[in-house]
């Protein structure tokens, strides 16, 4: 158990250490969620009404593309000088190095978030009808619902030939359910229409249901030959 | 068992024959809907039948993960090329049924939804097994498949919070239907079946020759490659297993 939780913290400290001297993806995904919002804005033109019904959909759309950009570049870390090969031999448990990995996500997507939250609460003239402090919840939750099965897939998709493509499409369909939640919870919460309970419980199901199909499976991934 | 298989394939395409004409012609005409109900005959046995062989994927995929078996692999890639296939063939009817009854196309409605998202995993399924052709295939789409199987009932939550427009699945589902509609419905189910069954064991032994044939090519290019003489009796060794296995089907 204490080497668990050494190595997924060993893991995450060098993952964030070297995020933090390069700042590759975090600039990439900034720049790129905020190209989305201005390009989204350029489409539509609404007034505050017609906004709070969409917003909830264009917001989450946006962090799931930003956070496909910051997914794909999880593991190729770890491919130059063979160190996924070096893990994969060494006795450390698999579930270490994924829970660091996710957790490194998503701090990166929360991150994302935290700055373009804001940004995006100014460009659509947004206030939130219903109660405001839900918005913080279903943002954990969604976050690590993307992040999770975003990181195992990514994972997967280093298997395959073409490998940027490769997870979006594995990782889109199986977030169905995940966005539908996000986005019909913020925009109930946005337009004070009705209660978001259901949807928050329907995304907590989600997320515990993929963490463990993930941590089940991982060992499974990493270690195919 | 080589025997089997053409006669197997005369009583499909008999009971195919047999089950058109009885929708077709012998099944009552549906009270409000005219002629137009009758691609319920396709579309619900289609759907039953694409149900059955992603759950036969499923179990496959979690074989082979215990077993690591080749033949559970080469299984669950069968069921699934041929449960999207018959997936489709619901997505398309379902539509033309849709139209003329419900006056749209399309709804997100339960059935509807949930349909169309298993079609996009195991299409997304099939894409990782075409764009990874290394030995990790199996287990990576083994893994896919059971993440895709506890997606779906997520999916039918989700979208059961919404009014649903389907009708109501008329065997356990509260609905009424017509015992001779219900008895045509069944020979159709029988013989889409017996079709997907047909065609499922076709591809399942085309896939297995294909990979016993793989298996002989990269064995000669290891010979060859050492140097040694790569005659054509070397090259035939591997192959007569080939040629024994496709004997006893």
């Amino acid at each position: 158990m204490s080497s668990l939780r050494s190595i997924t913290l060993a893991t995450l400290t060098k993952d964030i250490r070297l995020e933090w001297r390069s700042r590759d993806a975090i600039n990439s995904m900034l720049f790129f969620s905020l190209l989305v919002v201005v390009i989204f804005s350029f489409s539509f033109d609404p007034n505050a009404e017609e906004s709070r019904e969409i917003a909830g959909g264009l917001i989450w759309v946006a962090f799931l593309f930003a956070a496909v950009v910051a997914l794909n570049q999880t593991w190729a870390r770890e491919l130059r000088n063979q160190v996924l090969d070096a893990y994969r031999v060494s006795p450390a448990p698999a579930n270490a190095l994924f829970v660091a990995k996710a957790l490194g996500n998503f701090i990166l997507v929360s991150l994302l978030e935290a700055v373009m939250a804001p940004l995006f609460m100014i460009f659509y003239n947004l206030r939130a009808l219903g109660p405001a402090w839900q918005l913080i919840p279903v943002a954990i939750l969604g976050t690590w619902a993307l992040v999770v099965n975003g990181t195992f897939f990514a994972a997967m998709s280093l298997r395959t030939r073409s490998r940027e493509i490769m997870l979006p499409l594995l990782l889109f369909p199986i977030s169905i359910p995940a966005v539908q939640s996000m986005v019909e919870a913020t925009r109930i919460i946005l337009a004070g229409d009705g209660s978001a309970r259901f949807w928050i419980v329907l995304l907590l199901t989600y997320d515990v249901v993929f963490t463990t199909a993930c941590l089940g499976l991982f060992g499974t991934i990493l270690r195919a030959e | 068992m080589k025997r089997a298989f053409p006669i197997l394939a005369v009583l499909t395409a008999l009971l195919l024959a047999y089950a058109f004409y009885e929708a077709l012609w012998v099944a009552p005409m549906e009270r409000t809907m005219g002629d137009v109900q009758r691609i319920f005959y396709y579309h619900v046995p289609s759907a039953w039948t694409a149900f059955l062989l992603f759950f036969v994927n499923l179990v496959a995929s979690v074989v082979y993960l215990i077993r690591k078996s080749t033949k559970a692999d080469a299984v669950a890639l069968v069921s699934a090329e041929v449960g999207v296939v018959f997936c489709t063939v619901v997505l398309v009817t379902g539509p033309i049924w849709a139209r003329p009854v419900w006056g749209i196309w399309w709804t997100w409605d339960i059935r509807l939804t949930t349909t169309l998202v298993l079609w996009l995993i195991y299409v997304s399924y099939l894409v990782l097994r075409r764009f990874s052709d290394s030995s990790q295939t199996p287990t990576l789409a083994a893994v896919l498949a059971i993440f895709g199987a506890l997606d779906v009932p997520l999916v039918y939550f989700s979208i059961w919070f919404f009014r649903t427009q389907h009708p109501q699945p008329v065997i356990g589902g509260g609905g009424s239907i017509d015992p001779r509609m219900l008895h045509v419905l069944l020979i159709n189910w029988l013989a889409f079946s017996c079709f997907a069954f047909l065609v499922c064991w076709w591809r399942y032994q085309l896939e297995l020759l294909k990979r016993d044939l793989e298996e002989a090519q990269a064995l000669e290019a290891l010979l060859g490659s050492e140097g040694l003489p790569a005659t054509s009796g070397r090259a035939k060794l591997p192959l007569k297993k080939t040629q024994s296995r496709s004997g006893t089907m």
